[in-house]
Parts: C-alpha cells; sequence; structure tokens
C-alpha cells in the first residue's frame, strides 16, 4: 500500500514551501516522528517529520523546488497499519487545510530565476537564500563544478551588504495574514486579571538558589504550567476552530510567543505540554526559543499548538491584549511584574504583581467561562509549590 | 594565543546570540538595550559564563552581566583561577 508524504502547513497562512534537503533515501525504514525533509518558509527552515511508518519508495521532489502545501513530495509503502495511523495522526495537517484560507499573498520573494539549474548543495542552497545571494552567479568550487558552502560563503564576503540584518518582509507577510485573519474571523472577548506574583517569585528564588545554574527556571515558567493545569481543567480554550466548530484537544500543546532579534515572531508550541513539570518546561521552553532562533523548528511544533501564552515581562508594560493565534481559540498575554502596593490581610504590604489578560473566541466560549479560566490560573499561581 | 577578558566575553555573547556581530557591540551599553537581549538570552549567557570562567554565577548576580563593561568588572577579579581544561 502506497503513501503519499505531502507538503504541510506549518502555520495557518502557509501557501508554499521550497524542499531545501531531503534527510532520507529511497528504501529508507522510516517511523512516525522521524524528520525526513527539511523545507524553508517565512518563518526559516523547518525540520519536517512523518507521521506514518513505512518505506520510502521515491521521492518525487528536487531540493530546491517550491511546492504548494499539500502537494506530494515523496512515495512510501506502508506497513500494515499504517494508514490507520497516519489517519489519525494528521489534525495538524487538515486544520489547515480548511476553506477559509486567506486571499492574502505571501510573497514569493526568492522565486524568479529559478529557471537555470545550479548544481549546488543543499546547505549552500539555504545559505545564499537566506542571504539573497544569485546561486546562478557563484562559480562552483565543488565536484563538477556544484557550488558548496564555502563558495556562498565567500560570495557573503565579497557583498557585505548582502550579509546585513535577515530580510524580515516574508515573515511580516505571514503575521499580517494570520492576525488580519484572526480580527476578521475571530470575534474576540478578554478579561484580565491582576495577580499576586510574589509566592512565585520568592519560590523560584529559593529553588534557583540551590541548583547550578544550568537547572534554573524563568519566572514565567510556572506560569506556563499554570496555563497549561488550567487548559486541562476548564472546557472550551484548548484545541482548534475549524469552520466555525470547535475541535477539543486532549493533549495540551503550548504555544509560545517568541521574539526573533531584528523583528518578527514565531509561536511554536511545546508538545504535550501537560506532561512536563517545571523544570521539563523549562527545558522544553530553552530549547524551543533557541531553536526558533536559530533553526531546527520542526513543523509539529508549527502547526499544533492549542493555546497560546505571550509575555511582554522583559519589555517594562504592565498589560498586553493579545490575539488570538487561528485555528486555536485563546491567548493568556502577560506583561512585565512590576512593583506596588497591595492590601494583604488588611494591611498594605509591597507585592509583586502581575497582570494576565485572557483573549479568547466567542463562537466557542463566553466570557463568564473565561473569567473561570483566568481566576484558575491565579489560584494555581498561588501555591507554587503545588504546580 | 591569549585571549583578552573582553574576547573571552565577546566569543561567549555570540555563542548565546550568534546573530550579533561582534565588532559592532558597544562595551558601555546594554546587552538588552543594543540587541534585545531577554531573560533568556541573560540566563543561557550566564550559564555560559559560568561554563567559561569555572565559576558560579548566582542569580542575584545577574545585574552584572548587562554588558560588556560590568562583565569585565565582574569577571576581573574572579580571573586568578587559571581556565578550566
Amino acid at each position: 500500500m502506497s503513501i503519499e508524504f505531502r507538503m504541510p502547513a506549518l502555520g495557518a497562512d502557509m501557501e508554499a514551501g521550497t524542499l531545501l534537503e531531503w534527510k532520507v533515501s529511497p528504501g529508507d525504514r522510516v517511523g512516525r516522528g522521524d524528520v525526513v525533509a527539511v523545507i524553508d518558509t517565512d518563518k526559516g527552515a523547518i525540520d519536517v517529520e512523518i507521521f506514518s511508518d513505512g518505506t520510502v519508495e521515491r521521492l518525487l521532489v528536487e531540493p530546491g523546488t517550491r511546492v504548494p502545501v499539500g502537494a506530494p513530495l515523496a512515495l512510501l509503502v506502508g506497513e500494515p497499519d499504517a494508514a490507520v495511523a497516519e489517519a489519525v495522526a494528521q489534525p495538524p495537517r487538515t486544520t489547515t487545510s480548511a476553506s477559509t484560507a486567506p486571499s492574502a499573498s505571501i510573497p514569493l520573494a526568492t522565486m524568479p530565476g529559478r529557471a537555470p539549474r545550479v548544481r549546488i548543495s543543499p546547505a549552500a542552497r539555504a545559505l545564499a537564500e537566506r542571504l539573497a545571494i544569485d546561486a546562478a552567479s557563484l562559480t562552483g568550487s565543488g565536484p563538477h563544478g556544484a557550488v558548496s558552502l564555502v563558495d556562498v560563503e565567500a560570495a557573503a564576503r565579497a557583498t557585505p551588504k548582502a550579509v546585513s540584518r535577515r530580510d524580515t518582509a516574508p515573515m511580516r507577510a505571514v503575521i499580517a495574514a494570520a492576525m488580519a485573519r484572526s480580527k476578521r474571523e475571530i470575534p474576540h472577548y478578554y478579561v484580565t486579571t491582576t495577580c499576586d506574583y510574589t509566592p512565585v517569585l520568592d519560590w523560584v528564588a529559593i529553588r534557583n538558589a540551590g541548583v547550578p545554574v544550568e537547572q534554573r527556571v524563568l519566572p514565567v515558567v510556572p506560569l506556563l504550567r499554570a496555563v497549561v493545569l488550567a487548559a486541562t481543567q476548564i472546557p472550551g480554550f484548548n484545541g482548534h476552530c475549524v469552520d466555525g466548530r470547535f475541535d477539543a484537544s486532549q493533549a495540551v500543546h503550548l504555544g509560545v510567543a517568541v521574539a526573533l532579534r531584528g523583528g518578527g515572531l514565531v509561536t511554536p508550541a511545546i508538545l504535550d505540554a501537560g506532561d512536563k513539570d517545571v523544570a521539563c518546561l523549562m527545558r522544553a521552553l530553552s530549547d524551543l526559543v533557541g531553536r526558533a532562533r536559530a533553526g531546527g523548528l520542526r513543523a509539529s511544533e508549527l502547526a499544533s499548538g492549542t493555546i497560546t501564552v505571550t509575555s511582554l515581562g522583559d519589555e517594562g508594560v504592565e498589560s498586553v491584549q493579545p490575539i488570538v493565534y487561528p485555528p486555536q481559540v485563546a491567548i493568556v498575554g502577560a506583561g512585565a511584574v512590576v512593583e506596588r502596593p497591595w492590601l494583604v490581610a488588611g494591611e498594605v504590604r509591597p507585592r509583586r504583581l502581575l497582570t494576565l489578560t485572557l483573549a479568547a473566541d466567542h463562537r466557542v466560549s463566553d466570557g463568564r467561562a473565561g473569567a473561570r479560566f483566568l481566576a484558575r490560573v491565579a489560584d494555581l499561581l498561588a501555591r507554587p509549590e503545588a504546580l | 594565543m591569549t585571549l583578552t577578558l573582553r574576547e573571552r566575553i565577546l566569543t561567549l555573547l555570540v555563542s548565546v546570540a550568534p546573530d550579533v556581530d561582534a565588532a559592532t557591540v558597544l562595551p558601555h551599553v546594554a546587552f538588552r538595550d543594543q540587541f534585545d537581549f531577554d531573560s533568556m538570552d541573560l540566563l543561557n549567557f550566564a550559564i555560559a559564563v559560568s561554563r567559561e570562567f569555572g565559576c558560579d554565577v548566582p542569580e542575584t548576580d545577574y545585574g552584572d552581566l548587562a554588558s560588556i563593561e560590568t562583565c569585565e568588572a565582574y569577571l576581573e577579579p574572579r580571573m586568578d583561577a587559571p581556565p578550566q581544561a
């Protein structure tokens, strides 16, 4: 039985991607979750996993080719029950193939001039595209005149302008399309609460003082944990809404808004965050942020978030009213921790406060449920040792 | 060839934030004001510093890692110990 491996949609608004590199060859056996290809998108180079077990039969697309979402990339010969496994494992893909796909076009910036085929290694092609260097203009020093990484690096040094900042225009277009769609289709409502974050910060300080620097956690991590727990406890906030229908998710794949230096952001997800305690979430967050900034995010991490947290705490603002990332239905925004006079048991005390705002999809939940959700988060944060 | 303290700090900085150009870093300006250094970057930088210089960097000292110059002032007295192999 033959299985098609298709170009995945790595986010609600992706229309096409460029195959950079195959990680497998015909004849290789692959298992669910194996990285089989690297795809270049407007969010950078992404490792794409396969969702079935099988053996690679044929690769249909050459590295360097731009392919629309859903087009077959390779053929596999499946294991006996692989078809079932694939059908179950594919929701991230189906949620993004909705007929409501935005009409906003994403600039195919690097496409013209592809016509003459250039012998070039995948890594060199990736670098050349990132630096906006025309590979066809380079003289290759590799075997059969192939352009290698060294040639691209030499060209980059020769044209210093090319190595300036990452071009943020494609990412801006992706953000614009996703956020415009959200504001067009999702009737947002917002609830806000200010909670006393002092217990969390005290708990984090004591915990961190007793462990080596590698094992310390950031103050935002207990918040992530509290949101994950609330998402599993209060229905209506964890899942996807497609064509007006809400599919609740059992697992919590926690999207985290990660700002990139020089502008732009991505919201990859910590997969199966419900199974992770604070220390484990910290490791996952550190890994995710590192790969978001350096490259190497996985397709499943970009497409499967079920609820998102955004924290602008480092920037000093007190609150943020975030925008739901479709097809998700809820996002929690956190401002900076600020020290303020606060009444504790009838006395004014200096306390460190955190303002949380939940933005949610009114097609799926109501303000009262939203209030309950946010109150649960605040309750959980009052007892950080129990997180 | 021995690296100066500043060169060692810059190397660590670039290891944490590879998109930063070491040649353009201003020594007296805080990292967060120069290139959007956030708390995750600062933690990773503290980890890198503690490994490179073989000293613990308590959380309460993170403020001393704000810029190249504050790092130098913080690390200079800790330089007596030979670098870890």
